[in-house]
């Protein structure tokens, strides 16, 4: 067995444990780390098969901002999880059944069906990879050319979706005291220091 | 050696354990949009198979895509589970019946 092969297997057997682990983990937690885990090596997974670029922004996207958001969501909410893992059993056969013919179904169409080899020889893409550019330069390549309209179109979709978290999250607590700077600049001597006369032995009112 | 079908029978039994979760996870979100993960990084995994099998960079163009609509769906996900917990107190999927829908 090759390196090569060898690594395939880690990768991939630690991929699917630690997706098992994240439906079947008791604690929500330990969902999210395994999560992550599944991340880091689905991350392997893409650099074995050669897309470098990919697998760098899996780790950064998805074990730097989506599992940490799921991880700060998890911890911040109060939530009785034992109690939400009620009927676990009961929709366990039910589910189980449903997810072993579909694994079947999907396994016998992987397993059944080839691709015509010549599409192979003739990529239908405008660039192969080649022996002196890299992963990252050839995604660029056409990233910005031919598909530029679809990434701003992502940036769009970024935006949106975070202009629309904010909004859902944000709210303004009543009775809140906050600085205002402009009514703290605006304000003059003439506001705020009062000159009196004090007559003797008879005090100010206040 | 490891071919197109080792990646896509690792792909398939991730999609699975996805959809597998959904099913038996039924009361709690925060499991259930975990899932929803998972069974994108399985069609991720499918697409940049394909894409290195055919020596098509389009595969990986689309992984990516995916991935970018993958984060944004977390984070809105998120910010509505955030809200509906702080007005109901409650995360189950059950309690989400306002509308009537």
């Amino acid at each position: 067995m090759t390196a090569a092969a060898a690594f395939f297997y880690l990768f991939a057997g630690l991929t699917i444990a630690s997706g098992f682990m994240v439906i079947a983990s008791r604690n929500p937690i330990a969902s999210v780390l395994f999560l992550i885990l599944a991340f880091v090596n689905a991350a392997g997974l893409f650099v074995l098969m050669g897309a470098e670029f990919l697998a760098m922004i899996l780790v950064v996207v998805y074990v730097g901002a989506v599992a940490v958001l799921f991880l700060f969501v998890v911890m911040m909410l109060d939530v009785d999880f034992a109690q939400l893992r009620q009927g676990f059993q009961q929709y366990l056969p039910v589910g189980a059944m449903i997810g072993a013919v579909f694994l079947i179904e999907l396994l016998l169409v992987v397993g059944s069906w080839t691709i015509d080899p010549g599409l192979v020889q003739a990529p239908l893409g405008n660039v192969a990879a080649g022996e002196h550019t890299s992963n990252t330069v050839i995604l660029g390549r056409v990233l910005y050319t031919e598909y530029v309209y679809f990434f701003q179109i992502a940036g769009l979709i970024l935006l949106v979706a975070m202009i629309g978290a904010i909004v859902l999250t944000l709210r303004d607590r009543p009775g809140v005291k906050r600085q205002n700077i402009a009514l703290q600049n605006a304000r003059t001597q003439g506001d705020a220091v009062e000159t009196r006369k004090v007559p003797s032995r008879q005090g100010v009112e206040v | 050696m490891i071919g197109l079908s080792h990646y896509l029978t690792v792909a398939a039994i991730l999609f699975t354990l996805g959809v597998l979760g959904i099913f038996i996870n039924r009361k709690n979100v925060i499991v259930i949009l975990m899932s929803i993960e998972l069974i994108l990084l399985a069609v991720n995994i499918n697409f940049v198979a394909f894409s290195t099998h055919l020596n098509d960079i389009t595969g990986q163009v689309f992984a990516l895509f995916v991935l970018t609509v993958a984060a944004a769906e977390a984070a809105i996900g998120l910010a509505i589970l955030v809200v509906f917990f702080r007005n109901r107190g409650s995360i189950a999927v059950e309690d989400i019946s306002m509308m009537k829908g």
